[in-house]
């Protein structure tokens, strides 16, 4: 297998420190893995999630660190605003994933429509209930435990849970 | 003590610095709610929304230490300027006041930044267009909470009712700020870089509009008084706010974690 192919592999190992149910390849921040012609240093293109996301320097030592030690050093990272990471990039795995670990994933998002200014927003079915799969839930707070995430209550199991924000 | 650095006064690095301030000095009165709202959900959209405002702010000041030259990080352009040299909008660093007036606060400039950070996306400069990509997807989030909050408090009880007109009238002194262009926005606009912000005015009162109306609040006149924190010259507040920010890389330079 070659090295590109297997730092692939490495990276479906390192976990999002903030939900560990995640990899970095399921959250869609993996833009891409390129190795010189010359078989030098590996480059590790990451595109971060949010501006202030304390987890990001966390994750791309986590990178490193993995490739490392999978002997495919040495490599580097390199962050990539353009085009901005969407939640759209969680691949369907990783949904899945974030399901069984109690967290609603996001919906899809339309970054183009016109922005409501109040209260919920109505353009998005709410989430199903990761617990008992009612769609009869409310928000109770856009923000959560971590930038990434909104924290909702299923009123047919009376469950609270999170839901990662479709942006 | 660490000494000041002093920032390259071209137009362009201001422009930048406009921006990468009013994110970074609201963030910081943000986080001052941690541990304070009034309910935990608060407390952490507070926080939420400071994080994402200095992390805007941290792009931003790399770039603009990148535009300028001089060789300075984001940190050193965090901690080691004088009040002159903060450009930021003067609401921002205004004391956190009430619940009342920090969400008509960042509902008013949530919105400005929603609308500056929309017309970014096709700066010629593909950095400052990238930060703006990201940043506006944050600052609908925070427009929306902010929004939601002043329907509930204007149609709400006498009492919030009271504490959010009063809010409005205090914070809408500083409007004018925003939309009043200077060399530094024709400098900008000239070369491509972005937006005069008198140009976003009209789709910004659009907003308010909207969400006054829908709280049953009366938008106030506006001012003759003139804020000029984005000139470098600021109120009463600044001094305070660098001081608690500044201390400890003045006192121990260059200190890490």
């Amino acid at each position: 297998m070659g090295r590109i192919r297997k730092a692939w592999a490495v990276l479906d190992t390192v976990l999002d420190p903030e939900v560990p149910a995640l990899s970095v390849r399921d959250l869609g921040i993996v833009r891409d893995v390129i190795e010189p012609a010359d078989g030098g240093e590996l480059e590790i293109v990451l595109t971060p999630t949010y501006s202030g996301c304390p987890a990001t320097e966390v994750i791309e030592q986590g990178v490193l660190e993995a490739i490392a030690l999978a002997g495919l050093g040495p490599a580097r990272v390199r962050l990539q605003r353009a085009p901005a990471w969407t939640s759209d990039w969680i691949s369907e795995e990783g949904r899945r994933k974030l399901r069984d670990y109690g967290i609603a994933p996001p919906g899809g998002t339309a970054p183009d429509a016109a922005v409501p200014l109040r209260f919920v927003d109505r353009r998005e079915a709410p989430p199903a209930c990761p617990r008992c799969s009612s769609s009869d839930t409310e928000r109770l707070s856009a923000f959560g435990s971590t930038a990434c995430k909104a924290l909702y209550r299923c009123r047919a199991c009376r469950e609270p849970f999170e839901h990662f924000k479709p942006i | 003590m660490q000494p000041s650095i002093r920032v390259d006064p071209d137009p362009a690095v201001q422009y930048v610095l406009r921006i990468g301030d009013t994110c970074l000095i609201l963030g910081q009165r943000l986080g001052e709610w941690c541990g304070h709202a009034p309910v935990l959900e608060e407390d952490i959209a507070m926080a939420n929304m400071a994080l994402d405002l200095v992390g805007q702010a941290r792009a931003l000041l790399t770039h603009a230490g990148q535009m300028s030259g001089q060789g300075y990080d984001e940190d050193q352009l965090a901690f080691l300027r004088d009040e002159r040299d903060y450009r930021n909008l003067t609401l921002v660093e205004l004391p956190r006041g009430d619940f009342a007036f920090t969400v008509v606060r960042n509902a008013m400039v949530a919105g400005f930044l929603r609308h500056l950070w929309a017309a970014l996306q096709s700066s010629n400069d593909a950095e400052l267009a990238a930060i703006a990509g990201k940043a506006i997807k944050e600052a609908r989030y925070h427009q929306q909470h902010a929004a939601d909050w002043i329907v509930r408090l204007g149609d709400g009880t006498d009492e919030s009712r009271r504490r959010t007109e009063a809010a409005l009238a205090a914070a809408w002194l500083y409007m004018p700020e925003f939309f009043d262009s200077d060399a530094v926005d024709d400098a900008a606009a000239d070369m491509g870089l972005g937006p005069r912000w008198a140009d976003l005015r009209a789709a910004w009162l659009a907003d308010m509009t909207a969400i006054l109306d829908e709280a049953g609040l009366a938008m106030p006149a506006e001012a003759a008084f003139r804020s000029t924190g984005k000139r470098g010259v600021h109120s009463e507040h600044m001094g305070y706010v660098l001081t608690e920010m500044q201390y400890l890389q003045r006192a121990y330079p260059g200190g890490v974690w």
